[in-house]
């Protein structure tokens, strides 16, 4: 089976079993080149799980991963990122000791290619400076550019991880709850700016906030206990009963 | 933390702020060092000052890989000791001139440095230590056994012979300009290296890795890059010594060298610029004092250690740049 046209990236049986338990049980993925699609199901369902098989953080037990028509199932993570998908973590993942502007320049710094030029001054990713700080205040961190990311509170780290992200200008990104545990005026925040960014982009992301999924995603996977239970837009998705079932038998946060 | 907006005036020159190559305040401690080295051997013998300057140099490789690599490794000594063999053997048997003998030794630190390091760079934390330590091992093994190095005698009486053929390095007080020289580009050389691209991308790593793979770097080859760079200004030390000593010997191959090299960073200050220095001048300091006092100074060597360890974690550098709050 090849990619249709308009899937940029396509997951078939994808499976992991973790001695005997299988977090992702035989998925079968299809995202949609330029939609923002949501990935939802109850804790332990195997979100996470899915999103290092996809960008190879963790090898599949079994399945097949096409992105961009290519098959990556044997590409090392670093290799994915380069041909254009890049991930976030569900742990916010800054450099805790870099400033909040070197934290986006290292991501920058990704457009010289390989850095293995060690009697070069540092001065030269000062070039980058300009375009790190414009990234910065696309998510309103102007005013901690050398802040320590390490001392930003929560809401900010993550938005400091989506800007080093968006730095990279990924053709797709994988958001593992970019809301999680942040204020409702953040939250608000981070989804507008999903929002904005998914234009021109593909975004799969894992969200609990269910307001924020049923406001900007196109589509929605739900997945419980490692296979996909349904699928759809909003509407159709969230009047499935096995969905209403999921969620109130396997509880959710 | 306040999150509101502050005015933007303040705001422009803080984003404009950016990568220094090199801070004024290290600069001048750098302009200091270089003073006090030109001027130290009118007051102090010179044979103990290129030992300082050696291990300073030996431990500022070290702390390349440990402060700024992330990278535990236990067995140094293989790279200094290997290097310090091979610059002797060409100084003495095939007669090159010292700056070539030196050359040879850092070439062949290089080598093992790729070698072991693209075995051990596979395995992550204390198994990464281990690797390093089973391979110096061997080092030491073949060191002992092979038959060029003179088994327990060591290759005694390395000629220090003319630099570029033209000057006699012999006197002591001349040798020692030239080992200033090589110690002091080395040290500048790896603290560019720590403030280069490639370095900061070793900070990233170092912060954390799998943020790093994400964003599209093949950490892999970045770890073994600082790793063979470590074990070449290793080797450099090494290589340097065996001219100052006229000597290799087992003790340069040996573990407790590897211990020793880690034990002068960590009192310094690992990850800091200058612990090192400042970790090799006081335990060589202790070392030559102390001699006369046979084993006890191992004694007094590991105590210190201990302490080091409970009281100041950062080591002697770390606590005074927490203090002057500015990275030393
Ligand atoms: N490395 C691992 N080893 C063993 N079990 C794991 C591992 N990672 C995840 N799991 C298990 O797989 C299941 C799915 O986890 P995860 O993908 O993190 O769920 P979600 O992100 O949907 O909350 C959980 O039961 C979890 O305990
Ligand atoms: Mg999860």
């Amino acid at each position: 089976m090849t990619a249709s046209e308009g899937t940029i990236l396509q997951a078939e049986d994808l499976t992991k079993e973790f001695k005997g338990f299988f977090a992702v049980d035989g998925v079968n993925l299809s995202i949609k080149r330029g939609s923002i699609h949501a990935l939802i199901g109850p804790n332990g369902a195997g979100k996470t799980t899915c999103f290092n098989l996809l960008t190879k953080f963790l090898p599949p037990t079994r399945g097949r991963i096409t992105f961009k028509g290519q098959d990556i199932t044997a590409m090392s993570p670093a290799d994915i990122a380069r041909l254009g998908m890049v991930r976030s973590f569900q742990i916010s993942a800054v450099f805790p000791h870099l400033s909040a502007i070197e934290n986006v320049r290292i991501a920058l710094q990704r457009q010289r290619g390989d850095s293995f030029d060690f009697w070069r001054s540092e001065r030269v990713l000062n070039e980058f400076n300009s375009r790190a700080a414009e990234l910065l205040a696309d998510v309103g961190l102007t005013e901690f550019s050398n802040v320590q990311a390490v001392e930003l509170p929560y809401g900010r780290k993550r938005a400091l991880e989506i800007a080093t992200t968006l730095a990279l200008d990924p053709e797709m990104l994988l958001l593992d709850e970019p809301t999680a545990g942040m204020t409702p005026e953040d939250v608000e925040r981070v989804a507008a700016l999903i929002k904005r960014i998914g234009a021109n982009r593909t975004i799969l992301m894992v969200e609990h906030n269910l307001s924020v999924v049923s406001t900007i995603s196109d589509t929605i996977t739900v997945l419980a206990r490692g296979k996909v239970l349904a699928e759809g837009n909003y509407e159709t998705v969230s009047k499935d009963p096995r969905v209403v079932e999921a969620y109130i038998g396997g509880g959710h946060g | 933390m306040a999150v509101d907006v502050q005015t933007t005036s303040n705001v422009a020159p803080v984003a404009q702020r950016g990568a220094k190559g090199m801070s004024t305040l290290h600069m001048a401690i750098f302009a200091a060092l270089l003073v006090a080295g030109l001027i130290a051997p009118f007051f102090l013998y010179p044979v103990f000052l290129m030992k300082v300057l050696c291990f300073a140099l030996f431990a500022c490789a070290f702390n390349l890989l440990l402060g700024f690599g992330g990278l535990l490794s236990f067995g140094h000594a293989a790279y200094f000791g290997a290097a310090s063999y091979v610059a002797a053997h060409a100084a003495k048997v095939w007669g090159l001139t010292p700056e070539l003998a030196i050359l040879a030794g850092t070439g062949a630190a290089l080598i093992l440095g790729v070698l072991i390091g693209s075995l051990a760079i596979r395995r992550q934390g204390i198994y990464f230590a281990m690797v390093t330590l089973a391979f110096a091992q061997m080092v030491f093994f073949f060191s002992l056994q092979a038959p060029f190095t003179g088994g327990e005698d060591g290759i005694q009486a390395v000629p220090r012979g003319h630099l570029f053929g033209l000057l006699n390095l012999r006197p002591d007080f001349t040798l020692y300009f030239v080992v200033l020289a090589i110690t002091f580009g080395g040290i500048l050389f790896i603290y560019r290296i720590i403030h280069s691209p490639f370095g900061q991308v070793l900070k990233a790593i170092r912060e954390n890795e799998p943020r790093a793979i994400s964003l599209g770097y093949r950490t892999n080859r970045y770890k073994l890059a600082v790793f063979v760079l470590s074990a070449g200004f290793a080797g450099l030390a090494g290589a340097t010594k065996a001219l100052v000593f006229q000597l290799a010997s087992l003790t340069d191959v040996h573990w407790t060298m590897s211990g020793e090299v880690v034990l002068m960073t960590l009192i310094g200050g690992m990850g800091t610029v200058f612990g090192p220095i400042v970790g090799a001048t006081v335990i060589v300091t202790m070392q030559n004092y102390l001699a006369t006092w046979g084993a006890w100074v191992t004694i007094v060597q590991g105590t210190i250690f201990v302490i080091a360890v409970l009281l100041f974690r950062e080591g002697i550098v770390g606590v005074i740049s927490k203090w002057v709050k500015r990275p030393l």
